[in-house]
């Protein structure tokens, strides 16, 4: 589940996860929702991500102007956000060298006893 | 919740008490499916969300994905966090349309700023009031739950806990450290006086401030029904002030997806959405 991983606090630190399966699916289009969704990203990282995964394809690494109407655009950052899955992997924070192990698509977040 | 008189939270740590079997129970359970789902309408109803708009949601306590299931048919996103591995693998059984996060609340919600436009929660926030480990400081953990939920909420948004109060000094040690946090908000009592009916949401505003939503059952609510009918005539209730198809059958369904289509929001394929009421499986 690529959506909820682009919105992990840990992501606008990483500097490129480790997926060893990922997985593409068709979901429906809502550009409406994809473009209220661009603002809250980083975009650098949304990149970074997508690139990690070997999905960048023909993503713009800068965010352009007016992507609200856009509707090529929109598909593109769509395709990004909904339509790629990690289900096996790991998230790591290069900060820190935190990792999260991705299982059938979910992120485990839970703090050992010493980091709590 | 258990039948029994006591309380879930009191016999294990939540990772415990829900294991597979408990888990199992839960999604099986059609009565246990209705009030999810009747919980889950009425938290949403007090989002307060924009009229006919696909959001970005958060469902705090996930579980097995009862309630997350009611906001993908209203057309929401949403993220779960639930901290039993058993029932988040009901929820990938049962293949949900959210996004799910094994986590603990207690931990923080470890998201970017104002990512939600919205949260909810069914029956989880009582689970926070228990130290389960020697290390565990409930006040501390609530603490760090509201402060990091506050900032992963867009400005404007709101917050809605379903919850079973213990007692009032632990409502007043929630409120205390949603308000520390930086919520407004308050209590909503609905049917106050049913025994049977009434139940709690903690309703909070992160960024601006708004009038409490009406407790429902209270003799100023619009949709004031008396509460001796209210529990048996529930259903009905709901059927007949909306005027729309019974609940989760076949047309109800499809009549729902074809508003949505017209509205041009987000619809499942086909076969998958009609699967997830009518597996056998789940009806006993």
């Amino acid at each position: 589940m690529c959506i909820c991983i682009l919105y992990l606090n840990v992501l606008s630190r990483i500097s490129g996860s480790q997926a060893t399966e990922v997985k593409v699916s068709e979901v429906e289009f809502n550009p409406n929702f994809v473009s209220r969704m661009i603002p809250k990203l980083e975009w650098s990282a949304l990149v970074q991500a997508a690139d990690g995964l070997g999905h960048l394809q023909d993503l713009p690494t800068e965010l352009i102007a007016d992507y609200e109407a856009n509707e090529d655009f929109l598909r593109k950052v769509h395709r990004v956000l909904l339509e790629v899955e990690v289900l096996e992997g790991c998230l790591q924070c290069p900060e820190s060298g935190r990792e999260f192990p991705i299982t059938r698509g979910v992120p485990n977040m839970l703090l050992n006893e010493e980091e709590a | 919740m258990a039948s029994s008189c006591r309380r879930p939270e009191h016999m294990a740590p939540p990772e415990i008490f829900y294991n597979e079997e408990e888990a199992k129970k839960y999604s099986q359970n059609s009565r246990m499916i209705e009030i999810q789902s009747q919980m889950s309408e009425r938290a949403v109803e007090l989002l307060n969300l924009p009229e006919d708009q696909s959001c970005f949601l958060l469902d705090v306590g996930c579980g097995s994905g009862l309630s997350g299931d009611y906001l993908s048919e209203e057309g929401h996103y949403w993220v779960g966090v639930d901290i039993s591995t058993a029932m988040l693998n009901v929820a990938l059984d049962r293949d949900v349309e959210g996004d799910l996060v094994l986590g603990d609340m207690g931990e923080g919600m470890p998201f970017r700023a104002g990512t939600f436009d919205g949260c909810i929660s069914i029956s989880a926030l009582q689970w926070l009031c228990n130290a389960d480990k020697k290390t565990h400081s409930p006040p501390k953990r609530l603490y760090t739950f509201f402060s990091t939920l506050y900032s992963s909420l867009a400005r404007g948004a709101r917050a809605v806990f379903q919850l079973y109060p213990e007692n009032s000094e632990q409502l007043e040690l929630i409120t205390s450290q949603a308000m520390k946090a930086g919520f407004s908000g308050g209590m909503v009592v609905d049917y106050p006086n049913s025994t049977k009916a009434k139940k709690f949401f903690l309703c909070l505003f992160a960024g601006v401030s708004a009038n409490l939503p009406k407790g429902l059952g209270t003799e100023s609510a619009d949709k004031g029904v008396p509460s001796q009918v209210q529990f048996t005539g529930q259903r009905s209730r709901f059927k007949n002030m909306k005027g729309k198809s019974a609940k989760k059958g076949k047309d109800w369904v499809l009549e729902k997806k074809e508003r949505r289509r017209r509205q041009g929001r987000y619809v499942k394929s086909h076969l998958s959405l009609i699967g997830i009421h009518f597996k056998p499986r789940y009806y006993i």
